[in-house]
Order: structure tokens, then sequence, then C-alpha cells
């Protein structure tokens, strides 16, 4: 697999996303995915990037990506070390035929219906990508109207937090 | 981000007075520059002072280079100011040229009023964003009190690590506001920390890689300039006694009369510096970056060598070439680390005598050199040489781009950093004469001599009015072959001789357009013709006995006159040709 997971911590500074799409643009390498939000720490967002990294290493894009002033810090996040999840809105066609079928297969996915229309309903999802496309495939034949899906969120397992050390000098 | 508890004796400054009081506090002494409406408030208070000299360009783009010629002579930071909109994009190309070869600048731009922003207002253009790509950073200031905090940071990211330049955009309330002056002194950036000093085993590990080597070379790049490390430099290389190829933005800070130097790599790179890297064992990199004019095709490049790579910036390691021992510092510290090291473990060295044999026979087979032309115009290699000769390595030579800027790297000895100027990364035409300038503002007991071709001349020529006006006495050599050279070149060798736009004189009609003699005088510079062997040296000889005016020499050359040695682009560095239909045998080991 040539996708990787990279958690910034950055300076919530004006035009800093577009530091970080433009180096990636600049330099030729590919966002897969991207979310971005606030964190603990006032004045530090966390940026979560899949990076796809077939055409250049991983360690180029890290070390160009530190090099920006305002990113404090770079980790990689390994599936197998770390807490993984796409957050995904769907909406999907229903009528009286169909609508026990769809309820099951939200059960089956553990996801949830937050909005509920006579003809439509929207189903959050949450989990990895897998998931994601599992229940879009079944949900595919009942005729999806629309679908909002959130970049990669990701976040080491056990007690370390990657904000510990940043501000140690300060 | 700014200290809101100013202590109540601060003084309370508009944005503008705290830009001209940080610009004080960091010891700036020259600045180059021109008004505009967004800018006004600021060049309002710059007169009111005389700390600052404040240099009136004709052309930002002539402040970007004075700045840069300015910073690469004086070792600090330079600094370039112009208004929003069109003064700031005619910075543009001057920031990329720092950017490209790591020269630190402070660019300082008027942007329109904050509420105007986003309007598409009268001279607005979003240059923090449009310079996003090319500056090491920059900052927006919207407000008078984020002033001195932003001037600090600026100065610390332009002149630590890797070098740059960063730009300062400073809308016009900014400037017109006002807030108690509070200078931060150093100021934390959490996310900016170059490593200075390097990890002692890497460090052990090169000394015993160089001790395990029968043909190491140090490749210099401009890093080593940069990080003003010719002392210990010079002290590494004799004590290791291994060949010296200094590059392009490299020139002088290795002698070029010191024995162990075989000059300039690369596309146009002498035969044995060329080959001295293509058939080594081990590359001792320092402050370099394996550019593709240096490397030629790249999976050809050196294909024997182990690499050590020592540079400030991590980035650059690993990014072209692979290297065996990676060494992220500062090239000086570095260098200062190696020396014991290598000294420890310089008993068990390999024996090198094998390869100086080899390296010698290609210094005394392949000179630089160059041939007299047919056409009976003179040969610009030639007088470039004597340029050198007369004036002297203590003299500062500034080049644009193109054929006369590399026969200036070849025929001109550098034995000091400082004394080459050129653009190197970006390859800027125009580049010379504001940087000339710049140099000489810094340096102004120093002679400056800009090497530069008439397409370059005719970019950023109006910059003479400057020199003019403020006693910047330059001396220009103008080397007139009436086209662009280097492209022509290019033309003649590999696209069938068809030389598509490269002619800048019409083959009828008058001589020249302009003429460039008279266009000195009309500057108030001295203008000289030269056209004959007899007339050069008088030319030169009176440019350096005149400095109460810049002086500028048109020396009118052959066009045919080509640059050699030459690989040409795409190939491997093994195909170096000594002159045309002539490669060296490279191979007769």
């Amino acid at each position: 697999m040539s996708q990787h997971v990279l958690s910034l911590l950055v300076e919530d500074k004006p035009g800093l996303l577009t530091r970080v799409a433009g180096l990636f643009a600049r330099r030729g390498y590919n966002i897969h995915s991207l979310a971005v939000g606030t964190t603990e720490i006032e004045g530090v967002s966390r940026i979560t990037l899949v990076v796809d990294v077939e055409g250049s290493p991983l360690e180029q894009v890290t070390k160009q990506l530190n090099k920006l002033i305002n990113v404090l810090k770079i980790v990689e996040l390994e599936p197998d070390q770390s807490v993984q999840r796409e957050h995904m809105l769907v909406k999907v066609r229903i009528d009286t035929t169909t609508r026990t079928q769809i309820l099951e297969a939200v059960d089956l996915f553990r996801a949830r219906v937050v909005d509920v229309a006579p003809d439509a309903l929207v189903i959050e999802v949450t989990g990895d990508s897998q998931k994601a496309d599992a229940i879009l495939r079944v949900l595919e034949p009942f005729g999806i109207k629309e679908i909002a899906q959130s970049g990669l969120l990701a976040m080491g397992r056990g007690s370390k937090s990657i904000s510990e050390r940043i501000f140690k000098n300060s | 981000m700014v200290d809101k508890t100013a202590p109540k004796d601060a003084p309370i400054l508009t944005g503008s007075g705290a830009l001209l009081r940080s610009l004080e506090i960091l010891g700036i002494k020259d600045v180059f520059g021109l008004p505009g409406g967004a800018i006004m408030p600021f060049y309002d208070e710059l007169m009111t002072q005389d700390k600052i000299r404040h240099i009136l360009v004709r052309h930002e783009q002539g402040a970007g280079h004075a700045a840069e010629g300015y910073a690469l002579v004086a070792g600090t930071v330079g600094v370039c100011i112009a208004t929003s909109g069109p003064g700031a994009t005619n910075l543009v190309t001057a920031i990329a040229d720092a950017h490209m070869d790591s020269i630190p600048m402070i660019a300082i731009t008027g942007q329109v009023f904050s509420h105007l922003m986003g309007t598409d207002a009268f001279q607005e253009v979003d240059i923090v964003g449009m310079t996003m790509p090319i500056t090491k950073h920059s900052f927006l200031v919207t407000k008078a009190e984020d002033v001195p905090y932003v001037m600090a940071a600026a100065y610390q990211i332009a002149t630590e690590g890797r070098p740059g330049p960063v730009l300062i955009d400073v809308t016009k309330d900014a400037q017109q506001g006002s807030a108690p002056f509070v200078w931060p002194g150093r100021v934390d950036l959490p996310g900016f920390k170059p490593v200075q000093k390097a990890h002692g085993k890497q460090v052990a590990a090169a000394a015993q890689m160089i001790a395990e080597a029968e043909r190491p070379i140090f490749y210099l790049g401009g890093g080593t300039i940069r990080a003003k490390a010719q002392k210990e430099l010079l002290k590494l290389v004799e004590t290791v006694g291994a060949p010296v190829i200094t590059t392009l933005t490299a020139r002088g800070v290795f002698p070029d009369s010191h024995k162990q130097n075989l000059g300039m790599p690369g596309m146009h790179g002498t035969v044995p510096a060329v080959l001295g890297l293509q058939e080594s064992d081990l590359l001792i990199v320092l402050g370099a970056r394996f550019d593709d004019r240096v490397t030629g095709k790249v999976s050809e490049f050196a294909p024997d060598a182990k690499v050590i790579h020592i540079d400030i910036d991590p980035a650059e390691i690993g990014k072209i070439r692979e290297a065996d021992v990676p060494i992220v510092g500062d090239v000086r510290e570095v260098i200062i680390d190696l020396i014991p090291e290598w000294e420890a473990v310089k008993k068990s060295r390999k024996s090198i005598d094998a390869w100086w044999k080899r390296l010698d026979k290609l210094v005394a087979d392949f000179p630089l050199g160059f041939d007299d032309l047919d056409d009976g115009l003179l040969a610009p290699q030639g007088i470039i040489k004597t340029i050198g000769e007369i004036s002297g390595p203590e003299a500062i030579y500034a080049a644009g781009v193109g054929q006369h800027q590399m026969w200036a790297a070849q025929f001109i000895e550098y034995e000091r950093p400082g004394a080459w100027l050129n653009s190197g990364g970006a390859g800027t035409m125009g580049f010379a004469i504001p940087a000339a300038m710049g140099a000489k503002v810094a340096a102004p007991d120093r002679t400056v001599w800009t090497i530069d071709g008439d397409g370059c001349f005719q970019m950023t020529n109006q910059e003479l009015a400057t020199c003019v006006i403020n006693d910047i006495p330059i001396k220009v050599a103008i080397i007139n072959n009436s086209s662009l050279g280097m492209v022509r070149q290019w033309q003649t060798l590999f696209y069938d001789g068809r030389h598509s736009f490269t002619d800048l004189q019409p083959l009828d009609g008058p001589e020249f357009i302009p003429d460039f003699v008279k266009l000195a005088e009309a500057y108030g510079c001295l203008g000289i013709r030269v056209r004959t062997e007899e007339e050069i040296l008088p030319a030169i000889e009176l440019a350096l006995k005149t400095n109460d005016r810049p002086v500028v020499i048109d020396f009118i050359v052959s066009r045919e006159a080509m640059v050699w040695p030459m690989v040409p682009q795409g190939v491997g560095n093994s195909n170096v040709q000594y002159a045309r239909e002539h490669a060296p045998s490279w191979d007769e080991e």
C-alpha cells in the first residue's frame, strides 16, 4: 500500500492550509484525504493527511512539510498502532418495500439514521474506509442520492500524546 | 503573539515608525526601494531619520537584486521595499532568485487598507499568496502592534538555518495605526529550530569513510559560503589532501589558485572537475544540492561513488542522490567536528596517489581555453580573463545569465567568498547591474565589475541612473555579441543552427539599437566602445581609474564564440565535450 497517514500539528495561522496544499501541488505529491481541526492546545491545529507516495518517498514529503515554519510536528500513524476513522453521511432513497432492508443494513454496519423523510434517509457511518466502501456497496442498489465524506482522522493508541513535547523550549 | 503587557514607558510608535525602529535594532544600514500609495506612511517616516540609507531604485526588481548583492557581500540580510500591487509583483523575480540561491532577504511590501483587502481594490494583489512557493516564509501584518514581533521573527527566519527570503506585507492601516513599541529580542519559533550541531556518530563515520576512499573528492556548494566556512574548509581540505570542485554558487570559497582545486563542475565545468566527480569513489558533499546542471543525467552521475552529504537543510539530503552518510548541521560546525575525527583515523587512510596521478593528467591535458574566431571579431573569453587579471582577487564580479556568466565563472580566478555574484538556481537575466549596485553599497572600497551580456543589460540597465545619482561607481563590461548568446549556442548545437529570435540587432539597418555608449553617456556614466584587441587593456585601465561615476564598456565580440567544455543536457557527465566534436578519452585507465 502506498498510502500513509500523517498527523501534523500546526500553528493556526492564516494561509496555513494554502501553504500545505501548495507544497503538495508544487512538489507533485498527492493528497488522498485531508482533515483539519482544533486541538487541546490553543492556537494549534491538527491536520490529518493521507498521502499517496507512489512517486515520491514519504521521507521527502515530511522533510518538505517540516520546512514550513508553522508546522510544529509531523507523526506518521501506522494502521496497527493507531485508531483511524472516517465519517460519512449518505442520503439513500427509500420506499415501503426497501425500508426494512435498509434499516437492517444500517444495524449490521452499526451505522445510524440521522434524518428521516418519507422517501429518503440520511445515514451516518463512522469507521475505516473499508467499512464506508462496504456500506456504500450495500446501499447502492437502493439508490444513493448524495454522499458527504470527511477526511480520515487518526490518533495513536495508548497514553502518549503527540502534542506533549512540542512546546518544551518555550 | 504580542506582549499585551507593554511596560508603561514603552514609546508609542506608528506601525511605520515601528518598522523603521525594528530595522535599526536589527542593524540594517542600507535598504533599496521605491515608494507608492500603500507604503507612503513608511516612506514618510523614512524621511525623518538618517540612520538607514535608502537608495531609490528605478524598478522594484532592481531593489530586489540589489538587496541580494548587498547580502552576498555584506554577509548579512538584504532589505528591499516596494508598494502594493505592481510594486510588489515587480519584486517577485528577485524573491524567487533569492529563494533558489538561499540568500537572506527581507522584502517589505505595502498592502491596501485591511478593510479593502479582498475587494479588488486599487493596486491590490495577494502578494503573500503569490510568493508562498518562493519565500522561506511570509507575514501579513494588519495591526501596528504586531510589527516588532514580525520583524524580529522575519530576521531570524531569513538569516538562520538555510537562509532565504522572507516577505512582510504591511497594510496601510497597520502602518498608520500606533502601539507601544516593545522589542521582543529573540522570538520563540516552535516550528523553526534548525539543527546546528551534527550527530557525533555520523561525523566519525564520515571520517572513517574518507580514510577508506581511494578516489575521494570534495564537492563544495554555495552553502559553504553561507556558512562562512572558508577558513575551516581550507584546513579540512588540506589535511585530507583530496581534490576539490566548487560549484557555480561556491566559486571563491576555496581559492582557485590552490593546487587541489579542479575548478567548476557541471554542464560547463572543467574536464578535470566533471570527470573528477564522475570517476570518484567518494563524494564529500558540503552545502550542495546535486543541481541538475551539476549532475547531468542523475542515474549516470558518479556511478561508483559513495556519498557523505553535509547540509543544514535535511530536505536536501536524499532528495536527488541517496547519502551513505547523511549529516544535518551547519557546514562550518560540522567541519570543526570532522577535523579531529579525521586526524584520529588519518594514519590508516588508503593512498590517493593514483587518483591524483589520473587527475593531474586531466588537468594537464584539458586546461580551460578558447580559440580565436573566424569573423575577426573579439573573443569574449579573453576580455573577461583580462578584466579578472587586471582587477585582481579583491574585486567583486557580478554576472548576468548566459554565455558571459559561464565565461566569467571559468576565466576569472576567485580567491575569496563574496568575490563572485551570480544568479545560479533561478538563472535570472538582468541580475548583474542591480546586484553589483548592492555589492558596491555593501563594500564601497572594492572595485565592483558587472560582467553582463547585451541581452541581460537591457533588462535592468536603468539602475545605472540609481548608481550615478547615489554615487555608486560600478564598472560594467557588456560582452556584446548582439544576441541571446547561450540560447543561440544551443540553437547552433541542437536545433540545426536555426537561430530563432536570438538576434538582438537587425541584420540590415543601423549598427546598434540602442547604442550602449550613448546610453551610458545619457545616464551620466563614462561610456567606452572596444572593437579591437589593442583597445581592450586601455579601456579596462581607464575604467579602473574612473571612480567618480559608473563606467560602461561596450565590448563588441563575436557571436560565434561558444562556451566549452559542455555536457549536453539530459546525458551523463561522462559525455563531456572539451570542445565541439572533441570528447576526452575518459576511460583510458
